[in-house]
């Protein structure tokens, strides 16, 4: 305990009332400096505070820890400011009660202050989380100066960390552990870091950067138990991953510090309640800071504590101001990364959406626009207009005006003064860069323009412009107007692959290839995507583009499926699901039969049926019990048929030689054999095989996908067939001596479409497109391409051949099948 | 004691970008929906153009794509976005401490309104 101005009351302050302020945190000590600022003689004052030190900056801990700042640089007031205040301090001596009818606070040492206002702010508790193993040594929470203390002794013990909480606080004290030497993990429970702050695509680019920086991130993971015997020595995750460690630093969260208010008799909340002038349901208490709640807020940042502590000081010399609440901002303290979050960028009512993105910059920016108005902001890789945008959010400014210029900052918006794009295109000088990615002035895109390249096109293949990111796209549009007048028809050449992209299918899946691109919100990123996370088009076209480029290494993204794919079954009208168990080649026995037919009964489908791809279809199952019909059909050996999936579905086959009076081959033998090598293969749309024992065709095998037609010299190959709207034949593409042959060049020509066509485009369509020669070209003519793409093939279906309905029998995706909750409406009504 | 909201579950267990339902004894079911920046929205589970489960449609920015007819229904105010017309009754609903909570009175009137 250190106490100063021992001698207090002074003389010169008798007769004042007398303050007592219970924290000598950020709010307590700046709610001071308020005070004396409007009225220095008005109150006789007295801090007492729990931490053994002067009040410091406690968000700059962080620095502290990285070593960027020492304590003595980030201390606000020092010894010489509580003296020259004439302001009693007390500290290392936390108050352990209030004695409201005495007016007397007591701390633990037994020293006692009479007030004639308090003032609480005793900030937050860090949050615990409650496993086994939590008060372990070597576990600690980062909230004050002890605790840093304790993690740099442990960095110079050196070793493995791990960080609980991929929020603000998390992440610095990461950012400063790894600077300090430690290997560190961080363990978040939620898919994104920073979720309350930022969205997934910011989120997404953060994580990709400090996982750069050598920081292990596991985003999703549930910690189960701390482990060790006298000191930690680890952390256990849900999934029974056990990650090293001789430190752990738990930032989950922050609770407001309510106790003695909570046990005066204050009305609490989930912080202490106070009105607009801060004060409690005392009226000589008042209270500031995380500890309190406000208008059903509560708050974990220092900006509202400045609000907070001017309407304080105000009510205390009665000026009433008020607090009104506050909008908040965020930035995060990573040297090198800079983070900015302001408002609510979760939109609502009419909000709208603008996005830029410039991967080269690493650079994402969200502005959140509503009735004209910005009501939040994501800045990720350059926060520069951070506080241009956050000024404009709090003020509630009309940007109608500056709306198409918003998202390029304050000087581009602000400017030009002009308002038409075109305009400020022409008035841009010549040597301004245009494309950044390829370093094009303005006046090479018109010296090309001028030369012949009168499309966007031919700009990009002449001088280069627009034709990496395309985020320049719209300016280069402006030049081709502003340089060719009326004859620029304007017409886009490249079918862009949905609205949110300038990218065509062709350039994305390109893109992928080349630039090894391994998520969806990485695509986004780099390619531009105009929308924070793209919309129902792109995102299942993306997902497959990644899934087909990275077998055994994507991760599948079930929210960007649609609905048949990720419930493994075909949505009807009604919202159940139908159910086909697959039939190799159309085969079936007893026991499959009956295992669909006690299925029908157990579950009461209203209808089975055989449809028009030879398998048998159970209509009306709710999404609850799609689980436990796979079970049953499981058990009799049955597995997705894929009826529902953009992927292999049918593979139809006629009696062929076995019985046949006219069968050449086994058709059916081979049929079941191509099923077994192609099910459960992802494609860009769905993908229809059959195989007929003789040119009488029984299998329709001339309007598949894949058709085989079985002869006596072989097997004749035919493709691109298409029934449905509009009736296609297949083309001949070869013919050959084997089944082996024939299988391998289905293999071949299925890796092709995957590889090539656009996404929900057939093989009817893709083959009129590029043409029958350019596939014969390929699969017939190239041998070594035909078996390169076989042998893609093959290796890409080691990953695609577990049954999915035996997963989600075993209880993965839960989620998908079970409701979240039930209500009881009568019961809510009984209840009150 | 029941307050005005009334807690349904962990944020935690919707997944991100989608949503899980919530029936309701003698009433419509209700979708509860998460989006990539983490809001969360409530709305009758059911599409105006022909009662599609919006629950099973993709998510994206603040809309959802019905999973029967692909029409597009902001998530804030139930109504279908372009061309199309209709509105899906909304329910409020907001996160505390990592939990869902969905407003008791709005709950008694869609549960009573079916
Ligand atoms: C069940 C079935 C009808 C039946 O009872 O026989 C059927 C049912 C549906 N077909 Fe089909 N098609 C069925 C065989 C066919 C066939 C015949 C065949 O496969 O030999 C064709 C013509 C061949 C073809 O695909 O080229 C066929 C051409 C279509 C088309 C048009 C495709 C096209 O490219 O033009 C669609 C629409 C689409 O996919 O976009 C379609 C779409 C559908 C959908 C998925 C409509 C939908 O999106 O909900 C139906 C799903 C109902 C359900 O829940 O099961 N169905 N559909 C047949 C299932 C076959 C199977 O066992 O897997
Ligand atoms: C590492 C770190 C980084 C941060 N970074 C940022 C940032 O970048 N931006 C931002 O806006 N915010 C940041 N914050 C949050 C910010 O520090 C807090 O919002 C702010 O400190 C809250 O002020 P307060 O006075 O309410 O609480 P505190 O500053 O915590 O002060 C409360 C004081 O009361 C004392 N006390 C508690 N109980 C008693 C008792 N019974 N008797 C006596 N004393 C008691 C405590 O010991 C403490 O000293 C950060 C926080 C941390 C820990
Ligand atoms: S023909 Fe039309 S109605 Fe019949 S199953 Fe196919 S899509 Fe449905
Ligand atoms: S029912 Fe939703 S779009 Fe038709």
């Amino acid at each position: 305990m250190d106490t100063i101005a021992d001698d207090f009351p002074d003389m010169h302050l008798e007769g004042r009332e007398h303050l007592v302020v219970i924290g000598n945190g950020m709010a307590g000590c700046r709610a001071v400096e308020e005070l004396l600022e409007r009225d220095p003689g008005r109150y006789a004052v007295t801090i007492i505070g729990a931490e053994s030190l002067v009040n410091y900056n406690r968000i700059m801990l962080s620095p502290v820890l990285a070593g960027e700042k020492t304590f003595d640089q980030i201390v606000i007031n020092d010894h010489a400011w509580y003296e020259g205040n004439n302001i009693r301090l007390i500290t290392g001596d936390p108050v352990v009660g209030i004695d409201r009818e005495a007016r007397v606070v007591r701390s633990e040492s037994g020293v006692e202050a009479t007030y004639d206002k308090l003032l609480i702010a005793t900030g937050s508790d860090p949050f615990i989380i409650p496993v086994p193993g939590k008060d372990l040594p070597g576990v600690i929470t980062f909230r004050d100066m002890r605790d840093v203390e304790h993690m740099l002794d442990a960095a110079g013990r050196g070793g493995d960390a791990v960080v609980i909480g991929g929020g603000l606080l998390g992440l610095e004290a990461a950012h400063g552990l790894s600077l300090r030497g430690m290997k560190v993990t961080v363990i978040h429970l939620m898919g994104t870091l920073m979720e309350r702050q930022l969205d997934e695509a910011a989120g997404w680019l953060l994580k990709s950067e400090l996982e750069r920086r050598g920081q292990t991130i596991l985003t999703e993971a549930n910690t189960a138990e701390i482990v060790g015997d006298t000191h930690v020595e680890g952390v256990r995750l849900k999934d029974g991953t056990l990650i090293p460690a001789s430190l752990v630093v738990m930032a989950v969260g922050i609770r407001p510090n309510t106790k003695i208010a909570a046990a005066a008799g204050l009305a609490v909340g989930r912080g202490i309640m106070v009105d607009d002038h801060m004060v409690t349901s005392d009226p000589d208490i008042l209270a500031v800071g995380e500890c309190v709640e406000h208008d059903g807020q509560v708050y974990g940042l220092v900006a509202p504590l400045w609000d907070m502590c001017r309407a304080l000081a105000d009510g205390l010399v009665e000026q009433h101001s008020g607090y009104r609440g506050s909008v908040t901002s965020t930035k995060l303290k990573v040297s090198g990364i800079d983070v900015f979050s302001a408002g609510d960028f979760s939109g609502g009512d009419g909000a709208e959406d603008i996005v830029m993105r410039d991967a080269a910059r690493g650079i994402y920016k969200r502005v959140v626009v509503k009735d004209d108005r910005i009501v939040g902001a994501v800045l990720y890789g350059d926060t520069a207009d951070g506080n241009w945008y956050f000024d404009m959010l709090r003020k509630g400014e009309d940007v109608s005006e500056i709306r198409e210029k918003l998202i390029f900052g304050q000087a581009f918006a602000l400017g030009g003064g002009n308002d038409d794009p075109h305009a400020m295109v022409a008035a841009m000088g010549d040597d301004a860069e245009i494309c950044g990615c390829n370093g094009v002035s303005k006046a090479k895109v018109v010296q090309s323009i001028v030369g012949g390249a009168v499309s966007l096109d031919a700009v990009r293949s002449t001088c280069k412009a627009s034709a990496s990111c395309g985020s320049c796209t719209s300016i280069v549009e402006s030049l081709l107007s502003l340089t060719l007048g009326a004859d620029y028809g304007g017409d886009l050449t490249i079918k862009t692959l949905c609205k949110c992209t300038t990218y065509g299918h062709e350039e994305v899946r390109r893109e992928i290839v080349a630039q090894g691109m391994r998520a969806i919100p990485e695509v986004m990123q780099t390619l531009h995507w105009s929308t924070p996370d793209g919309c129902s088009s792109c995102r299942p076209a993306l997902n497959y583009y990644l899934l087909c480029a990275l077998p055994g290494e994507y991760v599948d993204d079930q929210q960007s499926r649609f609905v048949n794919e990720r419930m493994h079954a075909n949505i009807q009208k009604d919202g159940t699901y139908s159910v086909v168990p697959r039939m190799w080649g159309g085969l079936t026995n007893p026991r499959e039969l009956r295992a669909i037919a006690d299925v029908v009964e157990k579950f009461n489908a209203p209808m089975v049926k055989v449809t028009g791809g030879q398998r048998l279809d159970i209509f009306g199952i709710r999404k609850e019990d799609l689980p436990a019909v796979w079970a049953d059909l499981n058990a009799a050996g049955m597995v997705s048929g894929h009826a529902y999936g953009k992927s292999l579905r049918t593979v139809k086959t006629c009696v062929g030689s076995d019985w046949c009076r006219f069968g050449t081959q086994d058709s059916t033998g081979l049929g079941v054999r191509i099923e077994q090598m192609t099910w459960g293969s992802w494609m860009p749309h769905k993908f229809k095989i059959a195989v007929s024992g003789c040119p009488r065709n029984c299998a329709e095998a001339t309007i598949k996908d894949f058709g085989i037609v079985c002869v006596d010299s072989g097997y004749e190959l035919h493709v691109g067939g298409n029934g449905g709207i509009k009736v296609r034949a297949t083309d001949f593409l070869c013919k050959v001596a084997t089944e082996a042959e024939a299988m391998h060049y289905c293999a071949a020509f299925t890796q092709l479409y995957r590889e090539e066509a656009h996404y929900l485009e057939r093989t009817a369509p893709w083959i009129e497109r590029v043409g029958l020669q350019y596939i014969k070209d390929r699969i017939v003519d190239d041998q070594p391409l035909r078996d390169a793409l076989a042998e893609r093939f093959l290796y890409s279906q080691k990953f695609c051949q577990d049954d999915p309905w035996a997963a989600r029998v075993a209880g993965a995706e839960r989620e998908q099948h079970a409701h979240l909750g039930e209500f009881r409406p009568l019961e809510i009504l009984a209840a009150e | 004691m029941i307050g005005d909201w009334i807690d349904i579950g962990a944020l935690a267990e919707i997944p991100l970008r989608g949503a899980r339902t919530v029936p309701v004894v003698g009433g419509e079911e209700i979708a509860i929906f998460r989006t990539g920046d983490n809001a969360v929205f409530a709305l009758v589970n059911r599409c105006p153009h022909k009662q599609g489960p919006l629950s099973q449609g993709i998510v994206h920015g603040h809309s959802v794509t019905c999973p029967l007819h692909n029409w597009k229904i902001a998530l804030a105010t139930g109504e279908a976005q372009g061309e199309d017309k209709g509105c899906t009754p909304t329910i409020p609903v907001k996160v505390d401490a990592g939990r869902v909570l969905i407003a008791r009175m709005a709950l008694l009137t869609t549960a009573l309104a079916a």
